[in-house]
């Protein structure tokens, strides 16, 4: 918990810079406070300005490049044939050693050269925490003296503090477009890498998946297999059903708030429903393992079905109650939007409620709903927590709902739980994986915002 | 025939009767399509009650738990042979040997068959040992004593007690028929009774049921919770700042919304793909820890308080900006003194939300590590932790029966934590909530 001292050292710092500077303000003004440009606070947050951000600038790039420097310092440092090995089994070595020069150390060393350089790491990474400490406590108290030096009345310093904030502004607003950035590069990174060992074509079209590699090269199954159809085959199975059992519901139960409901049972069954969209998908999974599941099973075995434990079936009706309010929600709001002008005209044509609702006002929100559809087709889609709990793991070709189907993200999460090798297909493939639900569910929801918007166009 | 010739020609009697019979089918069908709606909301009702009332049902019995009364003599030849006083001879000896020899004095028939003995130790959790480590090393003086105290009982003895588990060996039941003989024993003597479930609030994970706790994942959600307030707080509200009161609307912007929109939509697996590649294999952070969670959930909450604090904005009158304005405020002292305090409620009410989303995220927290088998509470955002959500996942996958009753119980609390901050947004916005 040094670290965190050290930042709050450099806070208070700030803080201290920020009186000085306000002090220092009043002083140079002396008995006119009008000669100063600014109101005297905006000396002070100067003056912390140039205290504060250059110094956690630093140590924000310290952080950023410590690990990589020390790392090749403790390389360097090791014997040559060492330093020779392949860059993998080099990285476990590395591994082992931050493991065992860490704050946290357990374990014993294999060897005495790792001890070593476990020791090396320990005093480098204590020998530049020390300098980036110093370092940066000095930079504050430059800056801040720098800051107070340039206080004079004439300084504009309202404009000058204004304008750091707004830089910080428009930082922030950036982080949303890096994140996706790094989502493309981090995902297009190691696709790339696995579509050089497995074809983009098997891994698209190619039937079989089995990625569990054998260990020798002479066993079965030595060489693995990425055809990811029976994944999507799994994955738009159980989506489909997830609608087929949310569709209706929600989008009844839309119209049924919207027109009939009186506003007292609105106001209570509305929060009922958006209750559903608060509850952490790992709960659903829970309760499809351990009440849908054997209760499809049993009503099965008395139909004389055989339905599996991990079927489809109660995977996509669990994910279906997941979904009902996102549509409920969506199309309640699309409903609503509908003008009372086109109702008001059709009951005046004689048309009952239910022949306004189903003739007028469902083909005028349409696009609207379809948009909802889309949406939730999207959610369920990229649904990780229900299907990883309550859907089955291995990939098989089928239409069967009561039979046990894999999905994308179940894949994922089994490839990338516990051991991790990014120099085999196995893990990489898991990347592609990702890629392939990204940009899915980006397209349908370009797709849902697009069409929404289409029909916001006309009635707005 | 066309209805207009029907008007036409048809007496009025029978016009009225062909359409009076209409009628009464269109508002037979108006009567089922009211029906159909009112069923879907009742259907929806009916699904969240079953789940609720699954996991309530399920859960509850874990917040008490069964122990046992034992008189343990602190026999010094057992703990302290060599009379050390040392407190590592004393941590490491061997105290089960006291509680076994503590229940053989209760049935004495068990003493000298090994079998009957091993089967009468399965009664009492191995968490007894700890209970009498921790007497021990907190006050050595009671060695050489006789005390009189509860243990906890094992896991299938306390799901025996609660009834969920079969008497029968047939129906389930894990006990054999001397060992159930003991068990009435003891219920008769009033030596096992249920007590407050304490361990489940003072101990991380564990791999025997009776003896695991919540209190490691609570605090990891804690620190993730905490890095993903800092950083999601500051970050969404400066975003929403930046666009509802100094963008222009031009090019770069809508490269903006179009980005935000896409982090609202985006799987949230895929936050986890992002911080396992970038977070943990490009800068080298710590696997495991509730730091790189934190990151990762912030990516989850952002754009939730980033819609929400640009509504609110968007909510404060323009007139209070012109008055502001006209009275020489500067543009940022404009938002900083008037439209962001008269927005505060409304971006509080959202971020409570988005930090409700993500308390309860997990499938990010898989991806990075934090699904591991932890039993140390973490005393820091560095060290591995898992998180609520994720301990429930783990739980649930476990196979001991005892930790359906665990899991449920996790959710009951993870589900509590939910419906306080809930219900802390909903006040906040009655309260608040201002009419221009």
């Amino acid at each position: 918990m040094q670290f965190l001292s050290l930042l709050v050292v450099l806070l208070l710092l700030s803080t201290i810079g920020y009186r000085l500077g306000r002090g220092r303000a009043v002083q140079v003004a002396g008995p006119k406070p009008s000669a100063l440009h600014s109101l005297p606070n905006y000396y002070g947050f100067y003056v912390a300005l140039w205290c504060g951000v250059p110094a956690f600038a630093l140590v924000a790039l310290w952080l950023a490049f410590e690990p990589s420097i020390v790392q090749s310092l403790i390389i360097a440092s090791l014997p040559p044939e060492t330093q020779a090995l392949s860059p993998e089994r080099l990285a476990l070595l590395m591994n082992e050693v931050r493991n065992l020069g860490g704050a946290t150390s357990f374990g014993q060393a294999s060897d005495a050269m790792t001890a070593a350089a476990a020791e090396h790491y320990h005093s480098l990474r204590s020998i530049s925490f020390g300098a980036m400490a110093v370092l940066s406590l000095s930079l504050a108290v430059v800056g801040g003296m720098l800051g107070l030096r340039w206080i004079h009345p004439d300084l504009r310093a309202r404009n000058k503090v204004e304008g750091a904030v707004k830089v910080f502004l428009i930082a922030s607003s950036t982080v949303a477009i890096f994140t996706t950035v790094g989502i493309v590069m981090s995902l297009l990174f190691e696709s790339i890498r696995f579509f050089r060992l497995v074809p983009v074509s098997d891994f698209l079209f190619g039937l079989d998946w089995s990625p569990q590699m054998a260990m020798r090269a002479d066993q079965v199954g030595s060489s693995g297999a990425f055809g990811a159809v029976p994944l999507f085959a799994g994955t738009l199975l159980i989506s489909l059903i997830a609608i087929v059992v949310a569709a209706p519901i929600g989008l009844l139960s839309a119209i049924y708030m919207a027109e009939y409901a009186h506003p007292k049972f609105r106001s209570v069954a509305k929060p009922l429903l958006e209750v559903l969209a608060g509850i952490p998908t790992v709960v659903y999974g829970f309760f499809a393992v351990l009440t849908v599941a054997p209760f499809l099973r049993d009503a099965g075995g008395l139909l004389g079905l055989s339905i599996a434990s991990e079927s489809a079936l109660a995977t996509g009706i669990v994910m279906g109650i997941m979904i009902i309010p996102f549509i409920s929600s969506l199309s309640d709001d699309v409903i609503t939007a509908v003008p009372d002008s086109l109702r008001q005209g059709a009951y005046g044509l004689g048309a009952t409620r239910s022949e306004t609702i189903k003739q007028v006002v469902i083909p005028a929100a349409l696009p609207g709903i379809i948009g909802g559809l889309l949406l939730a087709i999207s959610r369920a889609i990229g649904e990780t927590m229900i299907v990883v709990m309550a859907a089955g793991l291995s990939a098989r070709l089928t239409a069967n709902p009561f039979e046990a189907v894999t999905t994308v993200t179940v894949q994922i999460v089994t490839l990338l739980v516990g051991d991790q090798e990014f120099d085999s297909p196995k893990t990489l493939s898991a990347f592609a994986l990702g890629l392939v639900l990204f940009i899915v569910t980006l397209a349908l929801n370009v797709v849902a915002l697009h069409v929404v918007r289409k029909y916001r166009e006309k009635y707005d | 025939m066309t209805d207009a010739q029907l008007v036409q020609d048809a007496p009025v009697s029978l016009i009225a009767e062909k359409v009076g019979a209409h009628l009464k089918n269109r508002h037979a069908a108006e009567r089922r399509f009211r029906a159909y709606g009112m069923a879907s909301i009742i259907i929806a009702v009916i699904f969240l009650a079953v789940l609720l009332s699954s996991i309530l049902g399920r859960g509850l019995g874990a917040f008490v738990q069964h122990e046992m009364q034992l008189s343990v003599t602190f026999d010094a030849a057992v703990l302290d042979p060599d009379a050390t006083h040392d407190p590592k001879v004393l941590a490491s000896a061997d105290y089960m040997a006291l509680v076994r020899s503590s229940m053989t004095t209760l049935f004495p028939e068990a003493a000298d068959n090994r079998g009957a003995r091993r089967e009468l130790s399965a009664l009492v959790s191995s968490g007894a040992e700890m209970v009498l480590r921790k007497m021990v090393l907190s006050d050595p003086s009671v060695i050489g004593t006789t005390k009189t105290l509860w243990v906890p009982t094992s896991a299938p003895l306390d799901q025996l007690m609660k009834g969920n588990m079969a008497r029968e060996a047939e129906k389930g039941g894990q006990f054999s028929e001397r060992q159930l003989g003991w068990v009435d024993a003891l219920k008769e003597k009033g030596l096992v009774k249920s007590h407050f479930n304490t361990w489940l609030w003072t101990q991380g994970d564990s791999r025997q049921p009776e003896l695991a706790g919540l209190r490691g994942a609570i605090v990891g959600s804690f620190y993730s919770l905490v890095v993903t307030l800092v950083l999601s707080f500051p970050l969404g509200v400066a975003t929403a700042i930046y666009l509802e009161e100094f963008a222009a609307k031009n090019k770069w912007t809508d490269l903006i919304e179009v980005n935000i929109n896409n982090l609202a939509a985006v799987p949230s697996i895929v936050f986890g793909l992002l911080g396992l590649e970038m977070f943990l294999n490009v800068f080298g952070m710590p696997r495991s820890a509730p730091l790189v969670g934190g990151l990762a959930l912030t990516l989850v909450s952002l754009p939730t308080i980033i819609i929400a604090s640009r509504v609110a904005l968007k909510a404060v009158p323009p007139w209070i900006r012109e008055a502001a304005l006209g009275l020489g405020a500067s543009k940022l002292q404009m938002v900083t003194h008037h439209v962001l305090p008269l927005a505060m409620p409304g971006i509080l009410t959202g971020t409570i939300i988005g930090m409700a989303r993500a308390i309860g995220e997990s499938a990010p927290l898989l991806m990075i590590g934090m699904v591991a088998f932890i039993v140390d509470v973490p005393s820091s955002p560095l060290e591995p932790a898992t998180a609520l959500p994720v301990q429930i996942y783990l739980w649930a996958a476990s196979p001991e029966r005892a930790f359906v009753e665990r899991t449920s119980a996790a959710i009951i609390v993870l589900l509590l934590f939910l419906a306080v901050m809930n219900a802390g947004a909903i006040y906040l916005r009655k309260k608040f909530e201002r009419r221009w």
